[in-house]
């Protein structure tokens, strides 16, 4: 089964991308912030990682440049979730080595129609 | 698919709440470069904004739009933090909490404050960035430009050559390709002239590019939006080739340079709508909210359903499991002595039962505690009051929050936050002096005042206290003078005339303002308390400050009670009332006033309710000589209730009335014992009121001034 790993601050946000993903078929783990979202991925593996950007403790943007220097992280996709559709964001998410973004407000059936461009 | 998320808006809602709190708070405790406060009040309105967009809440999605933006600009250092700012940020704050909760009610707010508010940030925000503006609107015109349309469909030929790295930040073009064919029909070429010597390959590495061929109707958007994620990444040649039309539409070329330019127009229009500083409103915002009215109205009335919930934390959840464990054990453990049971194993049998006993009063315990919550609920609000209040009054003042730590019943919780309120309004109105007067009085300018929580017993003491003026005795005095509930005779103790300010419709302020002195707050304050089985009292000292303690029980649902027999019933008395039991002697029985029995209890004189009479039934002992007495206090009157006998002290769980049956006078609630009776809980200062009003006035008149007398 597909496992996607979601990190987000805002529970309801959390709750939501888990809720509409689950309600998909994919398996999902959830982690308040990066530094947690970076436990539980050393813990296991992913086949995608759904990621706020801002977040306390550890932010979107760290935690992809953490996970991409993980072997078992170095070719999955990285989604960061965030309303900062501004360009600076996404060069610095780029930059980071995520694979795309996903634009806020949160749509469950464009979620599921855009995560399909990166996972089987 | 269609996928519901209305079942998660009251977990919103409930987290913006939140949000809000902790910007209001973070806003107050602002200073200038600190980084993590910012960033903190930064995300909170961010969630907010981002949560509300996908619910569908458009006013609160704009609104806080604005308000991250100026969040941003100060984060990013575009902008000093500036007194102003701030001012309008907690303006903000109030205007989104006003929002969320029209949105949680199923109620329209009135938008004259917060169209003020916005407009406001909108000047703020334009201040310092005009140019900026002008910038982008200037790029969204031109991208607007762009023609569109394209009717019938076309043949797109899409060149597409990946950098050497692209797979390394997880893309993969063969998805892409698949997102392609859902447009239409898809041919691919692969050309691996790039492609080095087996012995030269990285394995991490992408050599090949790609020649694809599209037959479709989409937008040249359309097909962008697909490689929007790797645009960055890769060199993308779109040319478009009408098939209606035998000649070619001018190729339009897009390489890396001019990416950013229409990068505004290949975000997808869900994306965040810009600032509204626009006035003129497109018909589609029209439409769109009128759906997304149904859509609100439709998740409110789930929200509205919901009973409210708590969050508690994972440690008293396990511990729960931990005893209920336990509970299974000795539970087997019973069982199993049971099956065949003799007398030699009794001594088994009540370790058991006493095994059974404590894991039963731990379990009670841990379940109070998960309606448990620190008191830094109710008091996070009074930073933002205190700053408020100075304000508006002028006057500089400190809060001191202390033992925020200390744990509360929730529902006690959310009914004693108005009455705090007000208590803390009062310090900063009549308590707190001005600046001038505390110098003069040889005081500091700044005034103070602390809010102090601690467990006491099974109570929750919560001491409001000012380094004020303290109460004016005499003025107190007066003003109860002058509505007739003293006489000029009347001697009276310091502590009983500060109890006057609790007189409905009092109030010694010299001029009502706005923050408090209507005279319609501390009666209320103190029936407030009362309800919630609380007391309040009073403390002052003339130009040293006052001090307001308030005696809470931790939780209605559970209380101390001492039982009692009168006749065949048995009584619940709240041990909190209690002073003391005692067996009345004759001779200290005085008999002067007809109906109302006093008895004489070292310094106090004490009026005795005989329960049988008040309740009307029949008592084993109808004669107050060497009757017992148990001694209650409330509303700091002492009364001495007479009962047959004293039973058991236990906690008894509270069953309503007034849900079962219906709220009867002189009983607060009833509870059911052990041997499956029904047993009515006392509610004392009912009761004494009850006895005195079936005392006439003039009997009334005279046992207070008998009283008094006494006393002084």
């Amino acid at each position: 089964m597909t496992k996607i790993l979601v990190v987000d601050d805002s529970n309801s946000i959390r709750d939501m991308v888990s809720f509409t993903l689950k309600s998909a078929g994919y398996e999902t783990v959830e982690a308040r912030d990066g530094k947690e979202g970076l436990s539980k991925a050393q813990a296991g593996s992913f086949d995608l990682v759904i990621s706020d950007v801002n977040m306390p403790n550890m932010d979107g943007i760290a935690l992809c440049g953490e996970l991409r220097k993980l072997v078992s992280f170095k070719f999955t996709p990285i989604l960061m979730l965030t309303t900062e559709s501004s360009g600076d964001m996404k060069l610095k998410g780029k930059a980071a080595g995520a694979t795309g973004w996903l634009v806020k407000p949160f749509n469950p059936e464009k979620l599921l129609a855009t995560i399909k461009r990166v996972i089987r | 698919m269609s996928i519901d998320l209305s079942q998660f808006i009251p977990s919103f809602l409930e987290e913006s709440f939140e949000g809000l709190e902790l910007m209001e708070s973070s806003l107050l405790n602002l200073e200038q470069g600190d980084d993590e406060t910012i960033n903190s009040i930064f995300r909170a309105a961010h969630s907010i904004k981002g949560g509300a967009g996908t619910f569908g809440f458009n006013q609160v999605t704009e609104f806080t739009h604005l308000v991250e933006t100026l969040l941003d600009e100060m984060r990013d250092g575009r902008r000093a933090i500036e007194q102003s700012d701030i001012e309008l940020l907690l303006d903000s704050v109030d205007c989104m909490r006003l929002l969320i909760e029209s949105i949680r009610d199923e109620v329209d707010c009135d938008l004259t404050k917060i169209n003020e508010t916005s407009d406001l940030l909108t000047i703020s925000l334009n201040k310092g960035k005009e140019s900026e503006e002008v910038q982008a609107s200037g790029e969204q015109s031109t991208a607007q430009d762009q023609p569109q349309a394209n009717a019938g469909q076309s043949i797109w030929h899409i060149e597409f050559i990946p950098d050497h790295h692209l797979v390394q930040t997880g893309n993969d073009p063969l998805l892409l390709f698949n997102a392609l064919a859902d447009l239409g029909e898809l041919v691919v070429e692969a050309n691996c002239k790039d492609l080095p010597a087996v012995t030269d390959i990285d394995a991490e590495e992408l050599y090949i590019s790609w020649q694809l061929t599209l037959t479709s109707s989409s937008t040249e958007e359309d097909i962008k939006e697909v490689f929007e994620w790797v645009e960055d990444e890769c060199k993308l040649n779109i040319t478009e080739e009408k098939i209606n039309n035998s000649e070619v539409a001018p190729a339009q070329e897009l390489t890396e340079s001019d990416d950013s330019s229409t990068e505004a127009a290949a975000t997808p229009p869900t994306a965040s709508a810009p600032p509204p500083p626009l006035e003129p409103v497109p018909e589609e915002i029209h439409t769109a909210k009128s759906q997304n009215k149904t859509v609100e109205a439709k998740a409110t009335t789930k929200a509205k359903a919901e009973v409210g919930s708590i969050r508690v934390g994972v440690d008293k959840v396990d511990s729960l499991i931990n005893l209920v464990g336990e509970l299974v054990i000795t539970q087997s453990m019973l069982s199993e002595l049971g099956n065949d049971f003799d007398i030699t194993k009794v001594e088994r049998l009540t370790s058991g039962l006493e095994q059974l006993l404590q894991n039963t009063k731990e379990l009670q315990e841990s379940v109070m505690r998960i309606r448990m919550l620190p008191i830094s609920f109710a008091f996070n609000r009074f930073p933002r009051l205190i700053h408020d209040l100075s304000k508006k009054t002028g006057k500089d003042i400190e809060l001191i929050l202390k033992g925020e730590q200390t744990e509360l019943d929730k529902t006690v919780m959310e009914q004693i936050g108005d009455p705090l309120v007000h208590l803390v309004r009062n310090a900063v109105d009549h308590g707190i002096e001005s600046a001038e007067v505390r110098i003069a009085n040889g005081k500091p300018a700044k005034g103070t005042i602390v809010l102090d929580a601690y467990h006491q017993g099974g109570n929750i003491v919560i001491e409001i206290s000012d380094d004020g003026g303290g109460i004016n005795r005499q003025a107190v005095f007066n003003k109860a003078l002058e509505k007739g509930l003293v006489d000029e005779k009347t001697q009276l103790t310091d502590s009983q005339v500060f109890d006057l300010i609790f007189e409905a419709g009092f109030s010694t302020a010299v001029e009502v303002s706005d923050i408090s002195g209507r005279g319609v707050g501390m009666d209320v304050v103190k029936k407030n308390i009362q309800s919630l089985g609380g007391r309040i009292q009073v403390e002052s000292e003339p130009g040293k400050g006052s001090k307001f303690k308030v005696n809470l029980p931790l939780t209605l649902a559970i209380l101390d009670g001492q039982l009692v027999k009168v006749g065949t019933e048995t009584y619940i008395v709240p041990l909190i009332t209690i002073v003391e039991s005692l067996q009345a002697k004759p001779e200290l029985i005085n008999r002067v006033s007809g109906d109302m029995l006093l008895y004489r209890l070292r310094e106090d004189n004490v009026p005795v309710i005989p329960i049988y009479k008040l309740f009307d039934i029949t008592a084993e002992n109808e004669q107050v000589d060497n009757a017992l007495l148990v001694v209650v206090e409330a509303d700091g009157q002492k009364v001495g209730l007479m009962v047959d006998d004293l039973l058991a002290q236990q906690q008894v769980v509270i069953k309503s009335l007034k849900d079962n049956y219906q709220q009867v006078e002189g009983v607060s609630g009833a509870t059911i014992l052990g041997d499956g009776s029904v047993a009515m809980i006392l509610d004392v200062p009912g009761m004494i009121s009850m006895a005195m009003k079936s005392a006439s006035q003039a009997q009334l008149h005279k046992r207070t001034t008998n009283l008094e007398g006494v006393t002084a």
